[in-house]
């Protein structure tokens, strides 16, 4: 068993060194070339409008806040435009970050590896001298990092976006539809998409089926994420506290998840809006390890994929 | 040195054999004609050969020894796929770069230099090119690597006459100057009747013939004689193909070596065209033997 009694095997005396990874960049750059451009400009027209719609509804909500006194007509005046106008741009613009993930899941991840599929470049690609696992690899690699960068730049700039209607709306930022906006989880969450939409593409092959599959599976894990998951995170807290049981609703006003009377004392279960970063670690933390998962099984799936 | 060395392999689709038991040792410095009907399992050993598909049962190892699909293999093996795929969204130069950064080796000039003669502009997309202009990139592509085996899937289904002409050239250039040796299946049997000096019969998803061309037509003769002795005549030999007119019976058959049939009053033995061969190959065992044209004349009785 030991190395000197090994037979001398024809062929494996000269086992190559495998190519460097660097060589991969330049391949997956020129072949995804129009996701890697048209992802960050689009990202950044949005962007702009970000900045300069944003520059506005800080400079009205500054305004509206200044106003006083806060019952007078102008000031109600002020604070009705903006509940309206200010409001309808943010409020369409958290509906899309809610569902950009899923759609850049479908479009930029489905395709990556399905596309080779069904046109049957794999067969080119996967008899060069790199080798297809290492391959699949470098690629899924490095368009994830693109993915997650860009995207997690993004997610900051729109934090800062959407900061004045937290207060003037009421939300909190462990609400359920600012929480996956912002902070580390939009990127995770645009991360899990994309390995997604790359894992049903090696499965069905066709690009098609694995976009809708992509987009129903995301759909169905970010609201179990919403409805579910996020209350059982362990950060939960109980009191009687009257502030928290029967407290105005503001942005700090905790997540109050369900409620119940021992005699005529309100106790309730609740998750402070301080718990903020740990429920954005628990939940960044658990898409990176499905993320992680579903990019090994998608090489796996390329390693055995039989012809 | 074997390029290909398979033993008992073998591959199911579900319920489907589409390649069995097929046991091969094909030596270094040929063309290798891998020949058989549709769906006869040509594309299956390849795939199998370039380590696309897993084997069901059995191996295969390429280059002495190297498992297929193994990185030491990849690296010696290159293969131009069944349509020739390429990315048709990529200019060809694209394709040469990607290519180049794909393998360990890769001689850039070579391929520039190539494609420059074909009249392939480098600049214009792979999917605007032609078919033949497509395979040709292919082609110079899996050259460029400067490959010791070279896989090729019916390269010649999608081309017209006269680009099957210059692609073979390609080929024969290759093979002369840097000796490697070519795996190349197809179903058109006349244009490899000039190029191939190896031959495989595949059909049903097994090996029905395989040697080197000249052997194999050494130990073929076709006996014509009359029809009355044709039984026990036949009996002596190993009769690939039986075909009986109303007076004359035309054996083919197997003699056990490169010499001579025994003669015999009455009969003539002549020597058979590859294309013939092949096809008596394909037709046998089993189905009943059609009336088969001849296509050569008979040229030569046997030595």
């Amino acid at each position: 068993m030991t190395v000197l009694t090994m037979p001398a095997q024809p062929g494996q005396d000269h086992e190559p060194r495998p190519l460097p990874w660097r060589r991969m960049a330049w391949v997956t750059w020129r072949q995804h070339r129009a996701t890697l451009i048209s992802l960050p400009a689009t990202l950044g027209a949005i962007a702009v409008f970000l900045l300069i719609a944003g520059l506005k509804i800080h400079h009205d909500y500054a305004v509206l806040t200044a106003c006083h006194p806060f019952q007078s007509s102008a000031c109600q005046q002020l604070n009705s435009n903006f509940n309206q106008t200010d409001w309808t741009i943010g409020n369409t613009l958290l509906i899309l970050m809610n569902l950009a993930p899923a759609l850049l899941g479908a479009f930029a991840g489905a395709p990556v590896l399905a596309r080779e599929l069904e046109t049957g470049t794999f067969r080119y690609a996967w008899t060069q001298g790199y080798g297809r696992e290492r391959w699949a690899i470098a690629k899924l690699t490095l368009l994830a990092v693109a993915v997650v960068a860009v995207t997690g730049a993004f997610s900051q700039l729109f934090t800062w976006f959407f900061a004045p209607f937290l207060a003037q709306e009421s939300l909190n930022v462990i609400s359920a539809t600012v929480f996956a906006t912002r902070g580390l989880v939009f990127a995770a969450w645009t991360l899990l998409a994309f390995a997604l939409g790359a894992f049903f593409g090696m499965l069905f092959r066709r690009i098609l089926p694995a976009m809708a599959v992509t987009l129903g599976v995301y759909l169905g894990l970010a609201l179990a994420a919403w409805t579910f998951l996020r209350k059982h995170y362990f950060l939960s807290l109980v009191t009687s506290n009257p502030a928290i049981t029967g407290g105005r609703i503001t942005n700090s006003s905790p997540w109050i998840l369900n409620h119940w009377f021992v005699g005529s004392t309100q106790w309730v279960r609740y998750i402070p809006v301080s718990r903020y970063w740990p429920m954005q670690f628990i939940e960044a933390g658990w898409l990176l390890v499905l993320s992680a998962l579903l990019v090994a099984a998608t090489v796996w799936l390329v390693r055995r994929r039989a012809v | 040195m074997n390029v290909i060395d398979t033993e008992g392999l073998g591959k199911r689709y579900g319920d489907t054999w589409a390649l069995r038991e097929c046991t091969l040792a094909l030596p270094a410095g040929h063309l290798i004609a891998l020949v058989g009907p549709n769906g006869a399992g040509k594309t299956t050993l390849m795939n199998m050969t370039a380590g696309l598909a897993v084997p069901t049962a059995g191996t295969v190892t390429v280059l002495g020894g190297r498992p297929a699909g193994s990185p030491a293999a990849l690296d010696g093996i290159a293969f131009v796929a069944q349509d020739a795929p390429v990315y048709k969204n990529l200019s060809v130069a694209d394709m040469l770069h990607l290519t180049g950064n794909l393998n360990r080796s890769f001689d850039r000039a070579f391929a520039r230099a190539r494609l420059d003669e074909l009249g392939i502009p480098a600049r214009k997309k792979s999917g605007k090119l032609s078919g033949g202009q497509q395979a040709q990139l292919a082609l110079t592509l899996a050259l460029a690597r400067r490959p010791r085996l070279l896989i090729l899937d019916e390269p010649l289904a999608a081309l017209d006459p006269l680009a099957r002409q210059d692609f073979l050239a390609t080929v024969m250039t290759a093979m002369a100057d840097d000796g490697v040796s070519v795996l190349l299946s197809s179903h058109a049997l006349a244009e490899l009747d000039r190029v191939a000096d190896y031959l495989v019969v595949l059909s049903g998803g097994e090996v029905r013939l395989d040697g080197e061309t000249d052997d194999l037509l050494a130990c073929h003769r076709v006996l014509t004689g009359p029809v009355a002795e044709a039984d026990a005549y036949a009996g002596q030999f190993d009769v690939v193909q039986d075909r009986r007119g109303g007076a004359q019976a035309h054996l083919l058959v197997r003699t056990p070596g490169p010499a001579a049939a025994p003669a015999r009053a009455g009969w003539e033995a002549h020597q058979v065209g590859l294309e013939e061969l092949i096809l008596a190959y394909l037709r046998s065992p089993g189905t009943a033997a059609r009336p088969l044209a001849l296509h050569a004349e008979p040229t030569e009785v046997a030595r």
